[in-house]
């Protein structure tokens, strides 16, 4: 039976792990709800780190959860090309776990900012955009306080020469982001972290498009097609 | 005559209160019944000067009006029967005083408070929306204030995951010393699992969860939510004295409270519930006991502090945020607290449920309070606070708006369609708005700038709910009475306009000191308008707060009602979107039209002017106008609507075209003076857009409810709202009006 399960992480302060669940299955995978506290994936084939304050982004953004029992076995089962989402917090979490470079500060405006945001996709060498075709456009949400992307010139070089930039703020910049930076990959592709939200585009009733749908099925792609050994 | 060494009058209790207290306790009280006393007697908990006023919500309540009705006045929100087994609970309260000495965590904890209670009645909260009141927009203190409140309502409703669906802001130099931050939370729940403040069952254990106890907000209701401002309030020595009596929230714990009462109520382990607000642990303990049936026993020794060294009656007082109060049965406490545990969240029992008619607390060995719970919670006193309407009422009403010099030509009407776009009073909210989350849970289906905020109830059914909250307080101030109405009519028409049907409202009525005659008069008035408007437009008053005391000196706000009105859709897919409609689509103008201005936004914004008379009261025709909105979005026959209100037809075609992208080609009527026609603020009217293949039956719809149309015009390619005979706008210099005016007052340079 070929049916693809995500986790989608809940720790204290998850805020958008109703967005990704609902998301998963739109893209026709079953999601699988994940404890913060839980030593093991339960099995899943991919893993959802969402959006939210976890624990009240005390210390810094993600630098709690980061430390969560959940994310030990996110780490090894990245190590073995589980392809791995971090949305806005779970972008901010993935950072501080290390398993993706650079750090999301302060936005250069210095309020929390939500609007419809266009994207430049770059790339649709990763497990979460291998649907959609470089170069593409797309409208997402985007909401936070600390969504600028921060990295030193050598790790934004090797970001920029190895294709790992995945999505690219088109327009203005909003939040001051170095290189416009929006989300980006791990070196074997199949961990993404981004600020936008694409679990919130996934029906134009209740978002500003259904851009972000292509994210989560691309994974559900990858994980049917690939082998399960 | 009292003869007392008790700081009774400090603690803000009146000689004859205090007599009172003597009275019912046969003694004198001890020092934590007297701050018992003295916070559930306060005018923000025991409502004692609007008490003989606010009845007439419930007398001019009809029978039929109660039909969905599951819980109404004096509950901590009122709750209403949506269909297919759920119910709908909404409230809206001020946080206006802490809002103004410290505006983030004024305003943040006034979110954590309205959630609270929305919770406590079993729901699960899925919107906020917010009612704003500033000083003048160019201010200087406006700059301190109104960044601050913005952020403190983003940072904790962000954080707690409600998205925040609407709300309003407006300026007058009467709010200058007294903003007001009202916020509104709608919550969802099964019919069955509703829940109530209610002591019940002697054994049962009462268990307090969430927070620590500590010395934040001691006094806060008595002292901030009591009294006013001096006029020199600005004296950074007044803010010192008063800073501590401030909350400070924490969005994260309230939060993991959120989750954690909702699995409490998930697995049936609550019998009564209670948050913690105003008057702390007193209000919490005496109302749970006052509305069960038996007494209370609590040990004070059990509450968690996190502050060594509090009296008794700072530990009952303080009002330290993110607290709950539950009555559990005895079996039921080992699982009650492993959920609690689970969320990592603070539970302790700290009393129990008694025979008897006592509430009984003691502290280390003594006994503290021993008093009926009622005599705190429902017998406080009862004032009949003089009311005289002032003379000066007259003088306003006299003062009309006809001698006011209009715009002389044609480009002056043009040149004055920018000029209000731009104004303080009616530009975008963006720069507000966009520091909040309007996404968060997925069931956004419109939120700000439209008209109301409509979410989804659950993703398992289509059905949602509408919620507007409006109030022009200068209309008000012209009429208390009629500006009340209008408040409501906006909006029910606000909601209308979206496709919803309204079932249900809420207010937050924010006025003077109640020993102001004159501001007794306008809050009287206030309430008869509302509540015999809700009569005749046949939906109920379901709960409400009063904020008295809002004044500088002698000086008070201008009368403030703000009314929030409650609409079901029953599938959201057929909403109604804010705007102008597709190209080619028509453009109708439903309503009529007439010379007033009283109380406008442009007397007030070209000419600084107040007086005359607000816009005729048609409360039959803004149930037309709902019921053929209704029935227009019930069979897809409209492609977008937009309410007309300040600002008039000009604004709502400004904002239609913004917000549609789309230009408009436009001919005003020829019987109306164009001055007249774009800026008269007559109120039952909208804005259609209508495809030409539905335009028969729209008409139909509108005649048989007898509604008047004007086919303005046309949605046309141009980027141009082109309103004849006057020369084409420019939708970018439109927008630029229309967005620069709050980026460039409140954004840091």
């Amino acid at each position: 039976m070929n049916t693809c399960r995500i986790g989608v992480i809940t720790f204290p302060g998850t805020l958008d792990d109703v967005d990704a669940a609902r998301a998963v299955r739109h893209a026709g995978a079953e999601p699988v709800g994940l404890w913060h506290a839980d030593e093991d994936l339960r099995g899943v084939d991919a893993v959802i780190v969402p959006g939210g304050f976890s624990y009240g982004d005390y210390l810094r953004a993600g630098a709690i959860a980061a430390h969560q029992p959940v994310l030990r076995a996110v780490r090894d089962a990245a190590a073995r090309g589980m392809p791995v989402l971090g949305i806005c917090n779970g972008f901010q979490i993935l950072c501080e776990a290390g398993l993706l470079p650079g750090a999301l500060v302060r936005n250069a405006g210095l309020h929390f900012l939500c609007r419809d945001q266009r994207l430049r996709v770059e790339t649709s060498a990763t497990a979460w955009t291998a649907r959609y075709a470089a170069g593409a456009e797309i409208v997402v949400p985007l909401k936070s306080i600390e969504g600028r992307y921060v990295a030193d010139a050598a790790t934004l070089a090797t970001l920029e020469g190895d294709g790992r930039v995945v999505f690219r703020y088109a327009g203005a910049s909003p939040n001051g982001a170095l290189h416009d930076i929006a989300g980006i990959a791990s070196a074997d592709g199949r961990v993404v972290g981004l600020m936008p939200h694409p679990e919130h585009a996934i029906d134009p009733l209740t978002g500003p498009s259904s851009d972000g749908l292509d994210l989560f099925r691309s994974a559900v792609d990858v994980v049917l097609g690939s082998v399960r050994a | 005559m009292v003869t007392t060494q008790q700081p009774y009058r400090e603690l803000g209790l009146a000689d004859d209160e205090y007599a009172r207290i003597l009275d019912i306790l046969g003694r004198a009280p001890t020092a934590a019944e007297l701050a018992v006393y003295s916070v559930m007697w306060s005018e923000h908990c025991s409502y004692k000067s609007s008490k003989v006023h606010l009845r007439y919500f419930g007398e001019t309540t009809t029978e039929a009006m109660r039909q969905r009705m599951l819980a109404g006045i004096g509950n901590n929100a009122g709750v209403v029967e949506v269909g297919e087994g759920w119910a709908v609970t909404f409230k809206i309260e001020s946080h206006n005083h802490p809002s103004y000495v410290e505006p983030y965590q004024g305003a943040a904890t006034g979110v954590g408070g309205i959630v609270r209670d929305i919770l406590a009645m079993g729901a699960r909260p899925i919107a906020v929306t917010d009612s704003l009141r500033f000083g003048p927009a160019g201010a200087p203190d406006t700059a301190r204030v109104l960044p601050g409140v913005v952020a403190g309502i983003g940072g904790y409703g962000n954080c707690l995951g409600l998205p925040n669906i609407g709300g309003e802001i407006a300026f007058d130099p009467s709010y200058a010393g007294n903003p007001l931050v009202n916020a509104l939370c709608v919550g969802v729940l099964r019919v069955r699992d509703l829940q109530l403040a209610r002591a019940s069952g002697a054994g049962n254990k009462i268990v307090l969860f969430g927070a620590r106890t500590g010395r934040d907000g001691i006094g806060g209701v008595s002292v901030l939510a009591s009294e006013s401002f001096t006029a020199n309030s600005g004296d950074p020595g007044v803010g010192r004295r008063k800073l501590p009596s401030v909350q400070v929230g924490d969005p994260f714990a309230e939060k993991v409270l959120i989750e954690c009462c909702l699995e409490l109520y998930d697995a049936g382990l609550v019998v009564g519930i209670q948050d913690l607000g105003g008057a702390g642990l007193a209000c919490a303990t005496s109302e749970l006991a006052s509305a069960g049936d038996g007494g209370m026993q609590v040990n004070l020794d059990a509450v968690p502090l996190r502050a060594s060294g509090m009296a008794p009656a700072e530990i009952l007082c303080s009002e330290s945020q993110e607290r709950m109060c539950a009555v559990v049965r005895p079996s039921d406490v080992d699982r009650f607290m492993a959920v609690c545990a689970k969320w990592e969240v603070t539970a302790t029992v700290i009393g129990e449920v008694t025979n008897g008619d006592r509430l009984v607390i003691r502290y280390r060995g003594d006994t503290v309070v021993d008093a009926p719970p009622r005599s705190m919670a429902d017998e406080g006193p009862v004032y009949h606070r003089p009311v005289r309407r002032p003379a000066s009422q007259d003088t306003l009403q006299a003062a009309t708006p006809d001698r006011l010099a209009r715009p002389a030509t044609l480009d002056d009407v043009r040149d004055t369609v920018l000029r209000m776009a731009a104004s303080p009073g009616l530009c975008s909210r963006a720069w507000v708005t966009d520091q909040y989350d309007r996404y968060v849970r997925g069931a956004t289906v419109l939120a700000q700038p439209g008209d109301a905020g409509v979410v989804r109830i659950d993703d398992t059914i289509q059905r949602g709910v509408a919620v507007a909250t409006d109030c022009n307080a200068r209309y008000c101030a012209l009429d208390p009475y009629a500006g009340t109405q209008l408040a409501l009519a906006e909006a029910y028409r606000n909601v209308s306009v979206t496709g919803a049907t309204p079932v249900a409202v809420t207010n937050c009525l924010n006025f003077g000191a109640p020993t102001d005659p004159g501001v007794m008069w306008q809050f009287a008035q206030a309430v008869r308008g509302l509540a015999d408007g809700c009569a005749q437009l046949g939906i109920p008053v379901t709960g409400g707060n009063v904020s008295f005391y809002n004044q500088t000196g002698d000086t008070a706000i201008l009368p403030t009602p703000v009314v929030g009105v409650l609409g079901v859709i029953d599938d959201v897919r057929r909403r109604i979107p804010t705007g102008l409609g597709s190209l080619g689509d028509e453009i109708w103008l439903l309503g009529d039209t007439r010379d007033e201005f009283g109380g406008s936004e442009w007397a007030h914004e070209v000419h600084g002017h107040l007086g005359g008379r607000p816009p005729a009261v048609d409360l039959a025709r803004e149930q037309a106008l709902g019921e053929i909105l209704a029935a227009a979005a019930r069979d897809n026959l409209v492609s977008a609507a937009h309410d007309l209100s300040d600002g008039g037809l000009a604004q709502a075609l400004v904002e239609a075209c913004l917000l549609s992208h789309h230009g408009a080609q436009i001919t005003l009527p020829a019987d109306l003076d164009p001055f007249v026609a774009l800026f008269s603020e007559s109120s039952s009217r909208t804005l259609l857009g209508v495809s030409g293949a539905h335009a028969p039956r729209v008409a139909q719809l509108c005649s048989a409810h007898g509604v008047p149309v004007a086919r303005l015009g046309q949605v046309h390619a141009e980027p141009t709202l082109h309103i004849v005979p006057l020369a084409p706008l420019t939708l970018s210099e439109l927008r630029t009006a229309w967005e620069s005016t709050l980026p460039a007052l409140f954004d840091t340079p």
